[in-house]
């Protein structure tokens, strides 16, 4: 088989899960294109395994690593979603802004006091 | 001659007045001891180190402070007959001002301090007079600019006395910064700062630029002993307490700049044209002064011209090339001065006033002050110059050197020759010297008359209309009406003025004999010829006639105008004063010094606040404007970055892969 055809199946994977971890609300959803994005991955080491003959097998090795650690990341993300999910009652990624600048509007507004020269403070 | 002694002339002074700044404020008791021991002690020595030196003798002693690299500068002693002198004159007036300042600061909280300066000062004194090293002399002359400024200030509650004291700092410096480049180029032509070898280096003929040396460093003298484009700081300076006119601005700080220009004068003797500018400063400054002094009503501002006028007598002896004669002059007029402003502040203690004409309507008050009138009478006739007192001698002096520069045959004494003094200078100094001859006894008459000399017209108790008179515009703020103590005379301030009448009344007469007060000097003749002996005393009689005459006349006219309107004595007491019906026209302007003050203030203050208030509006406007750019545009780029941090996790993530997009793209087309 051409390398062709699975490294082209990686790369529409490996779109879909970009596309879903960028534009899809719901974070388990985001989570699950993670997932997508992870198995993409594994098919191209996969591939490249094969396509290179690698007498170590290094590829498929590093496949059932990732697959291991994807098990286990996904099992702490979706624990983490499901708390999320139970103290904020939603779990939309883009209401969840939390970690960002706190207060917009009093921040905004300092901003443009500090911009203009104030010539009453000097 | 042990060298110890020497060095402790100016040492002690500055110990007292250290020890006197660090015990004052803590025990206020040992401020008067620690005041008068040191400068009376450094007054014994000073007179100890004359006498062991002798006549005619010179000693130099030195040791090179730091090697510099260039011109060594040295820790030096010049002791000769010049130096001891003014160092005996100096001990004296500063001894006698300590004493007097007892009485007269008596209930001064700020006494320690005015004290220690006063003993400062006259350590400086010493120092510039001991020194046998240009910077050190220079050192001293700086502390004695210092302390003349915190002096002159010493009532600093008072508006006048800050500004009088900026203005005689700001003043002074501006000659001290061309008097050191002097120094420094002094210095440099002649190789060593040591006065000695400059004067041989003069002598040698290997000082390359003697007219601009001569020139800058009479910048320095014009400001320290306040010739005439300088001036206008000494008689601003009467703001200061009395004994301090006494002290520094009559008979000693001034000096020293007369002084310097006597111990150099062999440079300036390399100058013809050096010298025919210090006749001419020296004429303007005599005659213009005295037209001054006979138009002030302020007592000290009176004398402060006087002084003023009395030191251009002692630069145009100088620029008649004898330095004898300046020296002569500056000790005779050094004593009889100190005594004038002494007898001074006795008089405005008793008055409390500084005007003349407000004492002319106190009838009594030479009864109440008899010591002071006599003194200050004694010391008036000093400085008129009539035969036997001092000031008659020296001034004397004076015209005979410059009469003798005017005909060719100026009195050198062997520092140069005759033929280096311009004959044009000579006839300068001895014109404009016999015309403030006249002027001088017409202003002391005035003074004295004025003063004292009550009219009997005026009522004792009139209701004192001096006050408008006498606190006239431009009349400087006068504390001694604060400081009146209730005795008039106090002891310690009636025996310093007998102390000093002394040497104003017989001093003259040292300069008679060739072997007496000449072989100190250079050994010139300070005899008076005939010639210039009885123009000059005829012209001082004849001031005094004219301002006795002029007084009657005023008198009398003010008499027939009290009598036909009782209430007019403040019209009388202006049209009694001589100066006035004297000068006619000329009495406004010399009033106010010639309006120098308002001619400098529109030609060099106005512009420096001008510039001054450029500079502001280019620091505020234009500089600050960048200052705030900075901020403003550090704020802006802040608040850019906060708009990128919104807290959705996709938009950064979005952001992430442009960027990796982005690096992506340019390694792949860089590549």
């Amino acid at each position: 088989m051409h390398l062709v055809y699975p490294v082209v199946l990686a790369a529409l994977l490996f779109s879909v899960g970009v596309y879903g971890v960028l534009a899809r609300r719901n974070a388990i959803l985001v989570l699950m294109s993670v997932e997508l994005m992870l198995n993409a991955v594994n098919l191209n080491l996969v591939a490249f395994d094969a396509w290179l003959r690698d007498s170590l097998h290094a590829g498929q090795a590093l496949t059932l690593f990732i697959i291991t650690v994807a098990a286990a990341e996904i099992g702490l993300g979706l624990a983490i979603v499901l708390l999320v999910f139970r103290n904020r009652g939603t779990a939309d990624i883009d209401r969840l802004t939390a970690l960002g600048d706190p207060n917009e509007d009093a921040a905004e507004a300092a901003a443009e006091a500090a911009v203009p020269n104030d010539r009453a403070a000097a | 001659m042990n060298l110890a002694l020497p060095a402790l002339v100016p040492a002690l002074p500055a110990l007292g007045a250290a020890a006197t700044l660090a015990t004052g404020r803590r025990a206020p008791g040992f401020a008067r001891p620690l005041a008068i021991l040191p400068v009376a002690a450094s007054a014994v020595l000073a007179l100890v180190v004359a006498l062991q030196l002798g006549g005619g003798q010179s000693l130099d002693a030195a040791t090179r402070l730091t090697p510099t690299g260039g011109p060594a500068i040295s820790l030096a002693i010049h002791l000769d007959g010049f130096s001891s002198l003014i160092s005996l004159l100096v001990g004296l007036v500063a001894t006698c001002v300590q004493v007097y300042s007892t009485a007269y600061l008596k209930d001064d909280p700020r006494y320690p301090s005015y004290a220690a300066l006063v003993s400062l000062f006259t350590a400086a004194m010493f120092l510039v007079v001991y020194s046998g090293d240009l910077v050190v002399l220079l050192v001293g002359w700086e502390i004695m600019g210092i302390c003349s400024y915190f002096l002159i200030g010493h009532h600093w509650e008072s508006a006048d006395a800050r500004s009088a004291s900026l203005k005689a700092f700001l003043v002074t410096k501006l000659g001290d910064i061309p008097f050191l480049f002097g120094i420094l180029l002094l210095g440099s032509d002649a190789g060593t700062f040591r006065i000695s070898g400059v004067l041989e280096a003069a002598a040698g003929g290997r000082l390359g630029h003697p007219t601009l040396i001569a020139l800058l460093l009479l910048a320095g003298v014009a400001g320290k002993s306040a010739q005439f484009p300088l001036h206008t700081w000494l008689p601003d300076a009467m703001a200061g307490p009395t004994p301090v006119s006494a002290l520094i601005h009559a008979a000693t700080m001034v000096a020293a700049g007369i002084y310097l220009v006597a111990r150099l004068l062999p440079v300036f003797l390399l100058s013809g044209a050096a010298l025919l500018v210090l006749s001419v400063m020296a004429a303007v400054t005599m005659v213009g002064s005295a037209l001054c002094a006979l138009a002030q009503d302020d007592l000290k501002r009176v004398l402060a011209y006087s002084t003023v006028g009395q030191l251009g007598y002692m630069a145009g002896a100088l620029a008649s090339g004898d330095r004898d004669a300046a020296v002569f002059h500056l000790i005779s007029h050094g004593a009889f001065k100190a005594l004038l402003f002494l007898t001074a502040g006795v008089v405005i203690h008793a008055a409390h006033t500084n005007s003349i004409s407000a004492m002319s309507r106190m009838p009594d008050l030479r009864r109440r002050v008899p010591d002071a009138y006599w003194t200050m009478g004694i010391a008036l006739v000093a400085l008129v110059g009539l035969p036997p007192f001092s000031g008659f001698f020296s001034k004397e002096a004076v015209l005979t050197a410059a009469e003798h520069a005017a005909t060719g045959e100026a009195i050198t004494n062997g520092l140069g020759p005759a033929s280096a003094v311009p004959a044009a200078g000579g006839w300068i100094v001895l014109v404009s010297g016999a015309f403030t001859a006249l002027l001088t006894a017409a202003y002391a008459t005035r003074l004295w008359l004025v003063a004292f000399h009550a009219q009997a017209t005026a009522a004792p108790a009139a209701p004192e209309p001096g006050q408008a008179n006498g606190h006239a515009e431009g009349a400087p703020y006068s504390p001694e009406i604060d400081e009146a103590g209730t005795q008039l005379e106090p002891h310690a301030m009636r025996w310093p003025l007998w102390v000093l009448a002394v040497p104003t009344m017989g001093f003259g007469v040292a300069g008679l004999r060739p072997d007496w007060l000449p072989s100190l000097l250079d050994g010139g003749s300070l005899r008076p010829s005939t010639g210039t002996a009885v123009i000059g005393t005829a012209l001082a009689l004849a001031g005094i006639l004219v301002a006795y005459a002029a007084w009657r006349s005023g008198t009398a006219r003010a008499a027939a105008a009290a009598r036909t309107v009782p209430a007019g004595q403040a019209a009388a007491g202006a049209a009694a004063d001589p100066g006035r019906t004297l000068l006619g026209p000329l009495f406004g302007p010399a009033q106010h010094g010639f309006h120098v003050d308002r001619l400098y203030s529109a030609l060099f203050v106005r512009p420096t606040t001008a510039a001054a208030q450029l500079v502001r509006f280019l620091d505020r406007e234009v500089i600050e404007t960048y200052v705030r750019g900075t901020g403003g545009g550090a704020n802006l780029l802040g608040w850019l970055v906060r708009r990128a941090q919104n807290g959705n996790a996709q938009a950064y993530v979005s952001a992430l892969l442009a960027g990796v997009v982005l690096l992506a793209v340019l390694v792949a087309v860089g590549t």
